[in-house]
């Protein structure tokens, strides 16, 4: 395995997993802790009908699938707010007219698209600098906003009380929406829009059953993730499985240790 | 003379077709402290969260719409600068499972946001908070193990830890045993009379309203009595407040059986 980092397309695999385990497990413990694991599935499949509209009209995907899953994001969250309806409703809602736009687009698209296929299961080995480069922005951008993390758990804790202290409750539930779409479809590419949610909710999971504070979960579903992401790759090196795949298995796992210390 | 800790000025609300609140009209002198009683959706939280800014944040459904005025320490409620309005809600709006220690709640109501890290001063000052209400023993409890009379305890420490002119309590004793009760209203009986500070709560317990209260609020959407317990707790304002004021009930008030 260690042979196996000297190659260049390894060091980007293990670099592509541990931004993405960081950045989805970061967000991970605001949306598991808000009751809202449902959406990292929902945003995946917007980031899907995305990637097929980016395919269907010949440009990069992830350049379309991007305004398409922070809209859709945003969307979710506004109607969130502004009605009655469950948030698991809300997700559903758009989870299922984005699955049907991206049948659709596919439909509309002459040929077989291998390429589409490859955004479902992802592929961290193939992970290119420029894939690794938009990442790092995002990452940088997450990096820049850790200020809000009070804000967003003070909110995340009790949403009344923030907005009795004057909190800008809505906007940062905006914001954190479109920065958790922002995340899945940088993520799409390398483990899967079928895998995506996993990332965002099991290191989370995990650490909440591990932790007393909150400040606490958030660091270990951070550590949870990117530990995960070297014996997974490990795994898919060593006994030629999907990566993707090999890492969720591994987050699992650390899952059902953590319950069974419980 | 000194202008009122609080005012409402013809003060609605409607959430949709329903007219939560009726042309309020009332002012509390600073320093007092008001009873607000009510048979259940009289708009008592929402006179409460009126007085937070919250009305119109807080709701989901349908559209809102106010009129009339309100005036915190003279301002709208919006722009009262931060600290000078404790509160302490009804129903806690947290998940159990949210990991947290109450000293970290207590720390959030000092800096207004959720604590990652507390420092010595603050530690200090929540430990002063807790000790007050007589909950320091809980400071490094799992929150979501407390009882309900233990979170009501946490929540008060969090809601006067800043030393607020302004104290809004939603039912601060549901939950609360009876030697917690007693201890409740001592506390907020020995801030009040220690900062000066002006309370107003809710309470569905007219016996506490007239023991500790210097005013009472009848409200039923709009203002049914307003004034001294003995004057206010009377057979006709409850009954028009509540329809009836219960049966088989007997409170004596100001010498006047009611029931």
């Amino acid at each position: 395995m260690l042979e196996a980092l000297q190659l260049p397309f390894m060091q980007r695999a293990l670099l592509a997993g541990l931004l993405v385990g960081g950045l989805a497990s970061y967000l991970g413990v605001m949306v598991v802790q808000r009751r809202l694991s449902f959406l990292g599935d929902g945003l995946a499949h917007a980031a899907f009908a995305g990637v097929a509209l980016g395919l269907l009209l010949q440009q990069e995907p992830l350049w379309v699938a991007i305004p398409f899953a922070v809209g859709v994001s945003l969307l979710i969250t506004w109607v969130r707010e502004k009605s009655s309806l469950g948030d698991d409703t809300a997700i559903g809602i758009f989870f299922a007219v984005s699955v049907a736009l991206g049948v659709l687009f596919m439909s509309l698209r002459q040929g077989f698209a291998p390429d589409a296929v490859a955004y479902l299961f992802g592929s961290i080995l193939t992970v290119t600098p420029t894939d690794l480069g938009v990442m790092g922005l995002i990452a940088l951008g997450v990096v820049l906003l850790a200020p809000l993390w009070r804000y967003w758990a003070y909110a995340t804790f009790d949403r009344e009380l923030a907005l009795a202290d004057r909190q800008p409750v809505m906007l940062h539930d905006y914001l954190l929406s479109a920065l958790i779409a922002l995340v899945v479809v940088a993520s799409v590419k390398v483990v899967g829009i079928v895998l995506i949610a996993a990332f965002v909710v099991i290191p989370a999971a995990t650490a909440r059953l591990l932790s007393q504070t909150f400040a606490a979960m958030t660091l270990l579903a951070v550590l949870m993730s990117t530990l995960s992401v070297l014996p997974g790759l490990a795994a898919a090196y060593l006994l030629d499985v999907p990566a993707g795949s090999a890492i969720v298995l591994t987050q699992a796992l650390l899952f059902a240790l953590a319950l069974l210390r419980r | 003379m000194a202008a009122p800790a609080v005012e409402f000025e013809d003060y609605s609300v409607h959430f949709g077709e329903f007219q939560a609140l009726q042309e309020v009209s009332l002012q509390v002198p600073e320093g007092a402290y008001v009873a607000i009683v009510g048979p259940n959706g009289a708009g008592k939280s929402t006179l409460l969260k009126a007085l937070l800014g919250l009305e119109r944040g807080a709701m989901r459904d349908g559209p809102i719409r106010t009129s009339g005025r309100i005036r915190v320490f003279g301002c709208p409620p919006q722009e009262v600068p931060p600290g000078w309005v404790g509160y302490v809600p009804q129903v806690k709006g947290f998940d159990r499972s949210f990991p947290a220690l109450a000293i970290e709640v207590v720390v959030s109501g000092l800096r207004q946001h959720w604590p990652f890290w507390i420092g010595r001063e603050e530690r200090r000052q929540a430990a002063e908070a807790l000790e007050k209400v007589g909950a320091l023993h809980l400071s490094n409890r799992r929150l979501g193990r407390l009882s309900g009379g233990e979170l009501q305890r946490v929540y008060l420490a969090r809601s006067l830890i800043r030393r607020p002119r302004l104290l809004l309590l939603d039912e601060p004793a549901t939950g609360v045993d009876v030697v917690g009760e007693t201890d409740l209203y001592r506390h907020l009986e020995a801030y009040r009379a220690e900062s000066g500070a002006t309370i107003l709560m809710i309470t569905h317990d007219w016996e506490a309203a007239q023991h500790h209260a210097s005013a009472v609020l009848v409200l039923n959407r709009r203002v049914v009595g307003y004034g001294p317990p003995a004057k206010v707790l009377c057979h006709e304002c409850l009954s028009q407040a509540f329809g009836h004021v219960g049966h088989a009930h007997q409170m004596l008030l100001g010498g006047v059986e009611v029931g």
